[in-house]
């Protein structure tokens, strides 16, 4: 039967098929999509950087970033890989992002090539690239550099707020007038100072720490302070401190479906149950649960680090789990530890664990009953 | 039991974005005009391809007996239009491999002669009649399987069935023909699943549709109270016509791993083969012919068409106005687990939902990088698996760990490989493990 209009159909000769198999259609979701999502997310605190502790931390961030994503270039290079691919899919970028983020803003400039060696070839490519590694990338330079180089990871600088305006003595010793006195009125070249938590460990080493010491924190936790550290206006790293800019990258997050929401706020609830517990029964351990929520790296570390989907458990138990063991060992590391910080090391301890946890919180399949006994009377 | 105003549904699944059905869901369905030569598929079913029963050179009539059953788990197969058998020879078939298949010439009368008689009563008819016309007519499972209807109609003793469900979810993206089926014949539908509801003497009766398809259930509705079948509303979510989670929405039950729906309580049934029973009992005429949906981005004019068996891919299309460019893909059934085609040639089968013409640059086979564990595969699994894990143990050559993680409760619906952002071949990986483990069970059964 010919149509009328047969000679105007065009029709497939089938030379171009594919086979493949089912499904033929894709999300459309990717590599290089996910992780340009977690980069939106840190900008509200890349910004927040820069305006805190100044230019130097934005340079810092593109600086660590770069010397990361050329780590990474010259690995495939060696190893034969194909270089633009493992590039372009930007998650060496955000390493690099995600590193810079727990250096402080004074870094000497040789650290962050130092660190993107550690990241992405002790601990990215030698497991085998992307998927792979065990331990979050970033997290391993952090706590690598920590150990190797503590003077320049731990040299503080105020922030923008603290050389305004006046800080207890404990934290800042070179307040304006301070410094005045100190340099016979000629102003000083660069300031350092503690951290809160730093402040909180040298608290803890000189003074009793007998449980009645009650006003062993006052200086640390009263509102005034936490309302300062709310805003950020503290030293620390540059990606750790401001609190709105971290739980605006959370929402970020949680909206693009790149997180577990259960994974920081069950990291942070942990966190703030077992201190507020020991700040309740012995005020003269821990300071207040909101100081150990906005000190440290501990929004950074729960809302960006400990959500790694490469290292973090992947069913909802699994997560639930992980979380939990992370908010342990942060509380006890920062009370009981002899470093002032925990996060990192809580985050890489529990790592270890996600294969296991994996086994442990599987999933019952869809209509499967679990057998009570063995029944061997057939056999 | 939900009352059936709510809307269920099951836990996992994905929602495909842009499912293109709205290609095809407004437009009528189209009768195709008769062709020169139709190529009629012996292996339609599942189980044991039908024997022929016609030689070459044998002159037939439309609906005459073409190829008898062989065994229980088969079913006859029956001339689309009356012409001369002009040979019986291998073509290409549907799964990639050569397959026999009847080459029948038509004559252009499409003079029809029907082997049996309608059974206008069939509230009163005998049930081993009716059985017996499921049989004859070789009706199978339209959704995609094609199992054939007549095995799951006679449940073995002690097993008790309570409840008769009507597969109308048509989760599957871009294919409207169920939809257009029910919203145009709505009585066809609701009649077939009243004629099974006879034969396995099962009062509660369900049509389960996806509330995207409002029209049709309307239509639908118009005739459920006669026939006392009542309409379940399904969320919009694949793999919603899956039949374990269709039981599962519709009645909450579960069918345990390994076991049938049969064992549950609840046989379940397509739309489509419903309307196709409805023909057989009351107008007497075997299943040859059923709705199509031919579309794709590149389809110049996408619709649903009323083909033949044995239809070729290629005239299909032709009756949809042709292409706009050359595809990519070309797949029989849905785009999450249909099949892709080696050419244009291949004829149209019982089970063929859909033609659905992919373009090139969606065509091509990814590159995997690895997995990131992100975990949205495990999210999207109806079957509470994680293929993630599955896939890294088959690709370590470990068949034993994923048979002891559940390998075989997957049913392929494709949902972990749609949303996978590193699109790792998780399914091939499957079925390759699934192959493998046969194999291996037919091994130490030989031993």
């Amino acid at each position: 039967m010919t149509d009328v209009d047969n000679d105007n159909i065009k029709l497939p000769t089938g030379e171009k098929l594919v086979l493949s198999s089912s499904p033929h259609l894709s999300s459309g979701s990717s590599l290089r999509k996910i992780m340009g999502g977690v980069l939106l997310a840190l900008i509200p605190q890349i910004a927040a950087s820069a305006w805190l502790f100044g230019m130097r931390a934005l340079f810092i961030i593109f600086y660590t970033a770069v010397c990361c994503v050329a780590a990474e270039a010259l690995w495939c290079k060696l190893a034969d890989k194909d270089v633009w691919r493992n590039i372009s899919d930007c998650s060496a970028c955000v390493t690099g992002v995600l590193l810079a983020m727990c250096l402080p803003v004074t870094v000497p400039l040789y650290v962050p090539p130092l660190g993107a060696i550690l990241a992405i070839w002790l601990a990215k490519q030698v497991y085998g690239g992307i998927g792979n590694n065990p331990f979050n990338p970033a997290l391993v330079a952090r706590v690598g550099l920590l150990i190797a180089l503590p003077a320049a990871m731990t040299l503080w600088t105020p922030s923008r707020g603290m050389k305004q305006t006046n800080y207890p003595e404990k934290q800042l010793f070179y307040t304006a007038e301070n410094i005045k006195k100190i340099n016979n009125g000629e102003p000083l070249d660069g300031v350092s100072c503690a951290t809160p938590l730093g402040v909180m460990k040298s608290i803890e080493k000189i003074t009793d720490r007998s449980f009645k010491a009650e006003d062993n924190f006052t200086e640390l936790d009263s509102w005034e302070m936490i309302s300062r550290y709310a805003v950020g206006d503290r030293a620390g790293c540059l990606g750790e401190t401001c609190a709105p800019a971290l739980i605006l990258g959370f929402f970020i997050l949680v909206i693009l479906n790149l997180i577990n929401w259960k994974v920081p706020v069950i990291f942070i609830g942990t966190v703030m149950l077992i201190t507020g517990t020991v700040n309740a029964i012995w005020p003269g351990v821990s300071p207040n649960p909101l100081f150990h929520l906005l000190n440290g790296g501990l929004l950074l570390g729960a809302i960006f680090m400990a959500t790694d989907m490469v290292t973090s458990p992947i069913t909802g138990r699994g997560c639930a789990v992980f979380a939990c063991g992370c908010g342990i060992l942060t509380s006890v590391i920062r009370l009981w530890g002899n470093y002032p910080e925990g996060v990192s090391f809580a985050i890489l301890f529990m790592n270890a664990l996600v294969p296991l946890i994996d086994r442990w919180c599987g999933k019952r399949p869809f209509g499967f009953v679990p057998k009570r006994e063995k029944v061997n009377a057939h056999e | 039991m939900k009352s059936s105003r709510n809307v269920m549904t099951f836990a996992g699944g994905i929602h495909p974005h842009g499912d293109g059905k709205s290609l095809t869901c407004y437009t009528p369905v189209q009768n195709a005009p008769l062709l020169d030569k139709y190529f009629v598929i012996l292996a339609q079913n599942a189980g044991k391809p039908p024997i022929p029963v016609v030689k070459k050179g044998d002159r037939v009539k439309k609906y005459q007996l073409l190829a008898a059953a062989d065994g229980a788990v088969s079913a006859n197969l029956h001339s689309p239009t009356s012409g001369i058998v002009s040979n019986i020879r291998d073509i290409q078939g549907t799964h990639g491999v050569p397959t026999s298949a009847i080459e029948i010439s038509a004559d252009g009368l499409d003079e029809a002669d029907s082997p049996f008689a309608p059974i206008p009563d069939w509230r009163h008819a005998d049930v081993d009649i009716l059985k017996q016309r499921v049989i004859e007519a070789g009706i199978v499972g339209m959704g995609g399987a094609s199992f054939p209807t007549h095995v799951k109609l006679s449940p073995p003793e002690g097993k008790s069935v309570d409840t008769l469900i009507l597969n109308g979810a048509e989760c599957e993206p871009y294919l409207t023909a169920d939809h257009r089926l029910m919203q145009e014949f709505p009585e066809k539908v609701i009649r077939g699943a009243a004629i099974l509801g006879r034969i396995l003497n099962i009062g509660n009766i369900f049509v389960g549709v996806e509330i995207n398809k409002l029209d049709a259930i309307a239509a639908l509705e118009h005739y459920a109270g006669d026939y006392g079948v009542k309409i379940a509303y399904l969320r919009v979510r694949y793999p919603q016509g899956s039949e374990k989670q269709l039981i599962n929405a519709i009645t909450g039950r579960t069918v345990r791993s390994g076991t049938l729906p049969m064992d549950s309580g609840c046989i379940v049934q397509n739309v489509a083969t419903c309307a196709a029973l409805d023909d057989a009992v009351t107008l007497g005429i075997p299943s040859v012919e059923r709705i199509v949906t031919v579309t794709g981005e590149v389809v110049v004019k996408p619709g649903n068409f009323k083909l033949k068996i044995g239809t070729p891919a290629l005239e299909a299309v032709r009756f949809a106005g042709g292409i706009t460019e050359e595809p990519g893909k070309l797949v029989f059934g849905g785009p999450m687990m249909g099949f892709a085609q080696r050419s244009f040639q291949v004829p149209v089968c019982k089970n063929t939902s859909g033609i659905l013409l992919i373009p090139q640059k969606q065509a091509y086979n990814f590159e995997s990088s690895g997995c990131i564990h992100c975990g949205r595969c495990v999210q999207g699994c109806p079957m509470n698996l994680v293929p993630c894990l599955l896939s890294t143990a088959i690709e370590a050559g470990r068949f034993d760990l994923a048979a002891e993680n559940h390998i075989m409760d997957c049913m392929e619906c494709g949902s972990c490989a749609y949303v996978c952002p590193d699109h790792r071949p998780l399914i091939q990986n499957v079925r390759h493990a699934k192959a493998e483990l046969r194999k291996q069970m037919n091994a130490s059964k030989e031993k």
